[in-house]
């Protein structure tokens, strides 16, 4: 237990030491780098509540793909990143006023929840013990029944992403010769081969 | 020490303020804003995450599966949005986006 507490600190620091980080680093590079281990910290807390495949989910899908999008789209644009900085003082003193009636108003709800008695009942889907089924397994169990709809959605959400961003980013440029290869098809003998007699001595006129 | 409900929800809360307080102080720059409510959605799925662990009830792992879902779309999107406005005006300051004020 006291091994649990250990690596709970460990990882909910470092989550909040670099989400900190994230907001106020000055060059975006290293905030996507923070925003990485940020997400690798929250796998790790995952891990200790039992939520495993989450947790791998979140390696594989934020810092594998998120992660690294971001990263190509902070270094493909040619920005001047500390112009864009130049505001920060000055929202200071409100946005932190924001953010700390907002922390404490969390913080307050947090140490005065109460878990009502009839919640108990109304679990839909209880967790089997993970010496019978492992998560991955217990979750398989019920996204793919269950809840097979809402993994539907999920995959149409998926792919109007994708094809929103194929088409968001895609761009005909006017000067670049494209093959068109029904222009390639259809050409004939008639249309690309002239036959010329040429008299001895003249050349082509 | 017994590391309960209550720890888990005090990091997702603290991660959540920090989200809101990066969109507010970065409010020029879009990409640090994107990467914002990235950290809030993290909040929500820790969040969601703690609440099955600690009710016994698996569907909490699929909500936030769904919501991790949701947040790769919205950041792929985003992102082709910032490429696409960046490609026609050459910033990718937000105070400048008022164009369609009309």
């Amino acid at each position: 237990m006291i091994l649990h507490a250990i690596f709970f600190y460990l990882f909910a620091g470092i989550t909040v030491a670099s989400a900190v980080m994230v907001v106020a680093s000055r060059n975006p590079v290293h905030s996507v780098l923070f925003l990485i281990l940020a997400f690798v910290n929250a796998a790790g807390l995952f891990v200790l509540m039992g939520a495993e495949f989450l947790a791998m989910i979140l390696i594989v899908v934020y810092v594998g793909a998120v992660a690294v999008l971001f990263l190509f789209v902070v270094m493909m644009l040619d920005v001047d990143f500390s112009e864009l900085r130049s505001g920060v003082l000055t929202y200071l003193p409100v946005g932190g006023l924001i953010g700390a009636v907002l922390l404490a108003e969390l913080l307050i709800i947090v140490g005065a929840w109460a878990i009502g008695p009839e919640v108990g009942k109304a679990i839909t889907a209880p967790i089997p013990p993970s010496t019978a089924i492992p998560n991955t397994q217990a979750l398989g169990l019920v996204l793919y029944t269950r809840y097979v709809y809402f993994f539907q959605a999920a995959g149409i959400i998926l792919l109007v992403a994708m094809i929103g961003a194929i088409v968001l980013t895609l761009q005909h440029k006017p000067n670049v010769r494209r093959q068109i290869i029904a222009d390639q098809v259809a050409r004939t003998k008639a249309s690309a081969i002239e036959i010329v007699k040429v008299k001895v001595g003249q050349g082509l006129s | 020490m017994i590391i309960g409900l209550g720890h888990y929800l005090s990091v997702a809360a603290i991660v959540f303020t920090l989200g809101v307080l990066g969109i507010f102080l970065n409010r020029k720059n879009v990409i640090i804003i994107l990467m914002s409510i990235e950290l809030i959605l993290l909040s929500v799925n820790i969040n969601l995450v703690a609440f099955s662990t600690f009710l016994n009830d698996i569907v909490g792992q699929v909500y936030a599966l769904i919501v991790l879902t949701v947040a790769a779309a919205e950041a792929a999107i985003g992102l082709a949005i910032l490429v696409a406005y960046f490609r026609n005006r050459g910033s990718i300051a937000v105070e400048d986006v008022n164009l369609m004020k009309g």
